[in-house]
């Protein structure tokens, strides 16, 4: 008897995880018809509901709004996966353009696509929104990371094999000497690490942030942890696979946030097609745990079938 | 291996047959045919014209055996678009089993050939190679190069040219820019700003911003402080559009024009730059007509400066270069070239700058 709550508790996402369970829901509906005494039984013993002077059990404005979200995340995957992936990524940089803190969608989008990719991006923001994306990011970012933004999103990096390998080791000289002199808020204004994190290519990249463990014995993004923006940049630039591994364990965390949530959609749905077998191992790797059985785990309904589809065997 | 890209050094750019591979993807023999294009070249092509096949054997004609026929090459080279001459290269490498570019640089020399082979090249390809001699050699020109390429021609056009820049030089053209140790801050971080920039293209302006970022606009430049944050901003991402209203606004409201204004409140150095970059941007025509104009007056001609004003925009607005140039300096583009240049060379640009009244 009380299993049966629990399991309609939790296909409304009443005992955490994401979506809901709608077979579940539709069996109990079935089952329970003609007996009022169940349902009230249920309001009484979930978390979203409390009673009122005793007389009904009335739903917290607050969960039907969660709930609301829940529902939408099978819309929300659905509709991601069905448009083009230019307009995918044109619509969430706009859309978090107008919010505070856009630094993180914005960040992926300029470092974990390709050139084409990401210039594919700036042409349907353009025919969608009529400005340019650096254009937008320009004048809506406010925050010290502005200039970074603008020169990562504007990029067209070279994507050939060559590499300048001793271009590479004096950069991470650089690189290592703009950490140590300035402290985090000075490294933003510093013309050489904009310089190499925007323009260089990425093989380059990597090549810099090799020689620098090698010089310095840490990686770089555990210098730069006082900087999120910087950090989160020169992950996407080092090893997306390992970036996007992180950002999915967040969502599962029990205190994540509606962003950090909302991320899991977000990875699953634009890396599916890309590197989506590389996240799996970078996964692995770093939590122990295989990524769909951390999904199966922690998502419910059409939702967690959708999330299993697109991360494949 | 010497990349510098000079034309002594042509030979060693890999792959050559790049040079006629068309970024410029954006011209579809339609889209040649009509608008307002179409009124501001200067070339003349005739009508009917003959096939490439037939265009490609004239000129092997003309390049084969003893001597070269330049006079030929000028006729039928000087006469087609790009999106043709890069079908006659097609046909020519087809039947003879080498690259046009690469027989038109072994026959030609001097002036003549330099302006012939840089003519033949497919634009984006083109612009991506003066953009990088202008990045490795010496002299005071060099950021103009860099800020004609970015803000003269559409942005559909500056793309193909960075897609051509890193296919031709293993290396994006910001990041060359970026690591030019002759750029200071903050003239190097306009220079890549507006390299980088992929500007909406459409008409609709917002009046209010213009005003406000004209003031913006005013308040820097008076304050000589002409590239500061937020006009590298508003010049590097706004729309043509968009500027010129900005621009107009700046006039109306500021009592005087903005170049003006640049000329009278900046450094030599960063005033000349941000006034190339504002004439680029919404009237290139100013800035090219200067260009052919300082071209040959003094001692001497600059060859290199003439060849790339006039190869460079003969497609696009030499009609309205022209013009401008009748208004300002009161005398003619042929008249000048007429008188500062001679044989061949002067031959082929006066074909490009087209029919004029001398």
């Amino acid at each position: 008897m009380a299993d049966e709550y629990q399991s309609l508790t939790k296909a409304f996402s009443g005992l955490g995880g994401l979506g809901v369970d709608e077979t579940a829901m539709v069996s109990t509906v079935a089952k329970w018809r003609k007996q009022p005494e169940k349902r009230a039984q249920f309001r009484r013993n979930f978390p979203g509901f409390f009673t009122d002077k005793g007389i009904i059990e009335k739903c917290e404005d607050d969960y039907i709004i969660q709930l609301k979200t829940e529902f939408s995340r099978f819309k929300n995957i659905m509709v991601l996966w069905a448009m083009h992936p230019w307009e995918r990524d044109a619509r969430w940089a706009h859309h978090v353009l107008h919010k505070a803190h856009p630094s993180t969608i914005i960040l992926e989008i300029a470092c974990t696509r390709s050139s084409e990719e990401l210039l594919g991006a700036r042409k349907a923001y353009q025919a969608l929104f009529h400005h340019s994306l650096e254009e937008d990011v320009a004048y809506h970012v406010k925050e010290n990371y502005r200039n970074l933004l603008v020169g990562l999103v504007s990029s067209y990096r070279y994507e050939g094999p060559r590499v300048d390998e001793e271009v590479a080791k004096s950069e991470a000289k650089v690189l290592g000497h703009a950490v140590k002199s300035g402290g985090s808020a000075k490294l933003l204004e510093n013309n050489e690490v904009m310089r190499i994190l925007t323009t260089r290519s990425k093989l380059h990249l990597r090549a810099v942030f090799k020689y620098y463990k090698q010089m310095h014995e840490k990686l770089i993004e555990e210098d730069l942890s006082h900087e999120v923006c910087l950090q989160e940049a020169v992950k996407c630039l080092d090893s997306p696979p390992k970036y996007f591994s992180q950002v999915i364990d967040i969502s599962f965390k029990k205190d994540a946030d509606k962003r950090a949530k909302d991320a899991l959609t977000r990875v699953i749905v634009s890396r599916s097609d890309v590197d989506m077998e590389e996240i799996r191992e970078a996964y692995q790797q770093q939590y122990g745990a295989k990524l769909e059985d951390m999904i199966a785990k922690n998502t419910h309904g059409h939702y967690k079938d959708a999330l299993l589809s697109l991360v494949g065997q | 291996m010497c990349l510098c890209c000079c034309f002594e050094c042509l030979p060693n750019v890999p792959p050559f047959n790049l040079i006629l591979h068309q970024f410029s993807h954006s011209l579809t023999p339609q889209q040649e045919e009509t608008g307002e294009r179409e009124a501001m070249a200067s070339i003349l092509v005739p009508n009917p014209i003959p096939s490439p096949t037939e265009d490609a054997q004239t000129i092997r004609e003309a390049v084969q055996g003893l001597g070269t026929d330049e006079k030929v090459l000028i006729q039928v080279l000087g006469r087609r678009t790009a999106s043709q001459r890069a079908e006659i290269a097609r046909s020519y490498e087809r039947l003879y089993n080498e690259s046009l570019i690469d027989r038109l640089y072994s026959e030609l020399s001097g002036d003549f050939g330099k302006a012939m082979v840089l003519w033949a090249m497919d634009p984006a390809a083109r612009d991506a190679k003066l953009a990088h001699e202008a990045l490795h050699k010496d002299g005071d020109r060099r950021p103009s190069v860099v800020v004609e390429v970015a803000c003269a021609s559409s942005p559909d056009h500056l793309m193909a040219v960075r897609k051509a820049y890193c296919s031709l030089f293993s290396s994006s053209i910001e990041e060359e820019i970026a690591s030019c140790s002759a750029y200071e801050e903050p003239l190097k971080q306009f220079l890549v700003r507006l390299v980088s920039s992929y500007r909406y293209v459409g008409e609709n302006v917002d009046d209010n911003l213009a005003r406000s970022e004209a003031a913006e606009l005013c308040d820097a430049i008076r304050k000589k402080q002409p590239l500061n944050d937020e006009v590298i901003r508003i010049i590097s991402s706004r729309n043509k559009s968009q500027l010129k209203a900005t621009f107009q606004h700046y006039k109306q409201d500021h009592g005087k024009s903005i170049d003006e204004d640049i000329e009278k409140h900046s450094s030599r150095k960063l005033s000349g730059v941000l006034k190339v970059a504002v004439w680029c941007l919404v009237s290139p025509e100013k800035h090219f007509a200067e260009v052919v104009r300082s071209s040959i007056q003094g001692f001497g001609t600059d060859e290199d400066s003439l060849t790339r004003a006039i190869v460079c925009r003969a497609e696009t607005d030499m009609n309205k270069i022209k013009e401008e140039y009748k208004i300002r300096y009161k005398t003619t583009v042929t008249r000048d070239v007429i008188g500062d240049t001679s044989g061949d060379y002067k031959d082929i640009l006066l074909t490009l700058v087209g029919n004029e009244v001398p």
